[in-house]
């Protein structure tokens, strides 16, 4: 059976990382191997840990409003780190105009407060799935 | 990044690329046939030339931030460092929450701090399979020294200490349990003995509690690992302790007697896949299950 390893990061600077931790667990217990970063982490501090961990997808979380300047930030970062593949899921207070935008922007899914679990952890299943085979 | 051929892989991650060394584990870790041709091609003197130390001790005790503290010295000096973080899997899910990098993430920039969480994957002893691997493949990508976080409760979690060239146990004042547990000759196996949360009350007790288990006063240490207090110093001593091994001979021994038992539990874990199938495609036979296991172990090593 294939483990994934995905790895969970909160940038920007607002410390409420429930959302960040949540998300964590319910894919640790969903059989994921979960790296956590902890709050505050700058695009290329994600970008460098998801090298390093060789994850299969990055999940970031915000609650600041930051999430239109900060996730399009991680892809740049992982992109120039020669990462692009490792696709970005993100969640958080994000209004539905942004939505659109972050997807267009290359995040290949968003989440709200209302997003239940299992679709969290569907969308991070299929965008490991796609990763894994793309690197074997 | 996708499909490429081992010898490559191999010169990348030499030359010390932070994917190629990633992926380099995760194909080791995964048991893929690549990994093993990976394993055949790493630099031999980079691994003879670099320092593992095992720092072990129970959940909370400070082992991440001892170890985000002795990244920091390490670096001062320049010299590149490895960190594996083992942490253990759901034994249900089979899920891991691997967290310790929180307390290194001060370097998470520098590209000679090559961190690497990995879960324990069903592994008992507080060691993943992997762990002996990544080692040697951060060795290989020049690290010079590697650091190895493990969960040690007990002696059955020590396992860390055969594949550690050095191994330090961490402790701290509240963990009274634990340290009952500690008392039982798992201080015989560890070189050293920190002693963290030298800030916190209960530190000095601990102190002269555990001093009467010890071989020599030398080989317990206090530091406030947060403030990076007495850090400094518990990296001279693993580095003076290094020298004397290498001069004595004894790290070669160590390493020696490291892969056969990696060997031994590698032929375990790959025996026991093929031997549970090979048991349960057979059909009963009624005979004594011993004696069965013998019959069957002498087909494969005769006595
Ligand atoms: N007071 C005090 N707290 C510390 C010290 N070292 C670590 N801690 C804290 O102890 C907690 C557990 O530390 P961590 O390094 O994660 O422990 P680990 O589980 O052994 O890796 C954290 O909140 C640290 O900030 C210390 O020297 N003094
Ligand atoms: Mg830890």
């Amino acid at each position: 059976m294939e483990v994934y390893r995905v790895l969970i990061a909160k940038p920007g600077l607002d410390g409420h990382d429930r959302g960040a931790k949540f998300i964590a667990r319910a894919l640790r217990d969903a059989g994921f191997e979960v790296i956590y970063t902890g709050i505050r982490r700058t695009p290329n501090e994600i970008a460098a840990s998801a090298v390093q961990e060789d994850v299969a997808a990055v999940g970031l979380s915000s609650m600041s409003g930051a999430h239109a300047r900060l996730f399009p930030a991680v892809l740049a970062s992982l992109r120039q780190a020669g990462a692009a593949d490792i696709p970005v899921l993100g969640g958080g207070i994000i209004p539905a105009e942004d939505i659109t935008l972050l997807q267009e922007a290359g995040i290949c899914s968003v989440f709200t407060p209302g997003t239940p679990a299992q679709a969290i952890i569907k969308a991070f299943k299929d965008a490991c799935q796609q990763q894994h085979q793309h690197r074997n | 990044m996708s499909s490429l051929q081992p010898a490559q892989l191999v010169e990348q991650l030499h030359r010390g690329d932070p994917r190629s060394v990633a992926r380099a584990i995760s194909l080791v870790e995964d048991q893929s046939d690549v990994g093993a041709s990976i394993m055949q091609g790493l630099d031999q003197q980079r691994l003879d030339e670099a320092l593992t130390v095992g720092i072990t001790g129970p959940p909370g005790a400070g082992k991440s931030t001892l170890t985000g503290a002795l990244i920091h010295h390490l670096r001062q000096q320049k010299i590149r460092v490895g960190i594996i973080a083992v942490d253990p899997s759901s034994p249900l899910t089979h899920g891991a929450l691997l967290g310790d990098r929180i307390r290194m993430m001060d370097h998470a920039l520098d590209q000679d701090v090559v961190v690497r969480s990995m879960a324990t994957r069903g592994r008992l002893g507080g060691v993943c399979a992997a762990a002996g691997a990544a080692m040697r493949i951060m060795a290989a990508s020049g690290c010079r020294v590697i650091l190895v976080e493990t969960v040690g409760i007990g002696q059955s979690e020590m396992d860390i200490a055969s594949l550690a060239d050095i191994t330090v146990l961490v402790l701290a004042p509240g963990f009274g349990d634990e340290i009952q547990a500690m008392k039982a000759g798992i201080l015989e196996v560890v070189d050293l003995l920190v002693i963290n949360k030298a800030d916190m009350p209960g530190a000095q007790k601990l102190l002269f509690d555990l001093g009467k288990g010890l071989r020599a006063s030398d080989q317990v240490l206090q530091t406030c690992a947060s403030e990076k207090q007495g850090t400094a110093d518990l990296l001279t001593r693993l580095l003076s302790l290094e020298k004397m091994l290498r001069q004595e001979q004894k790290l070669q021994q160590r390493r020696l007697c490291s892969l056969r038992q990696e060997t031994v539990d590698w032929s375990l874990e790959l025996f026991k896949k093929r031997l549970t199938a090979l048991v349960h495609a057979q059909h009963c036979t009624g005979i004594d299950p011993r004696v069965a296991a013998e019959q069957l172990l002498n087909r494969v090593i005769p006595g």
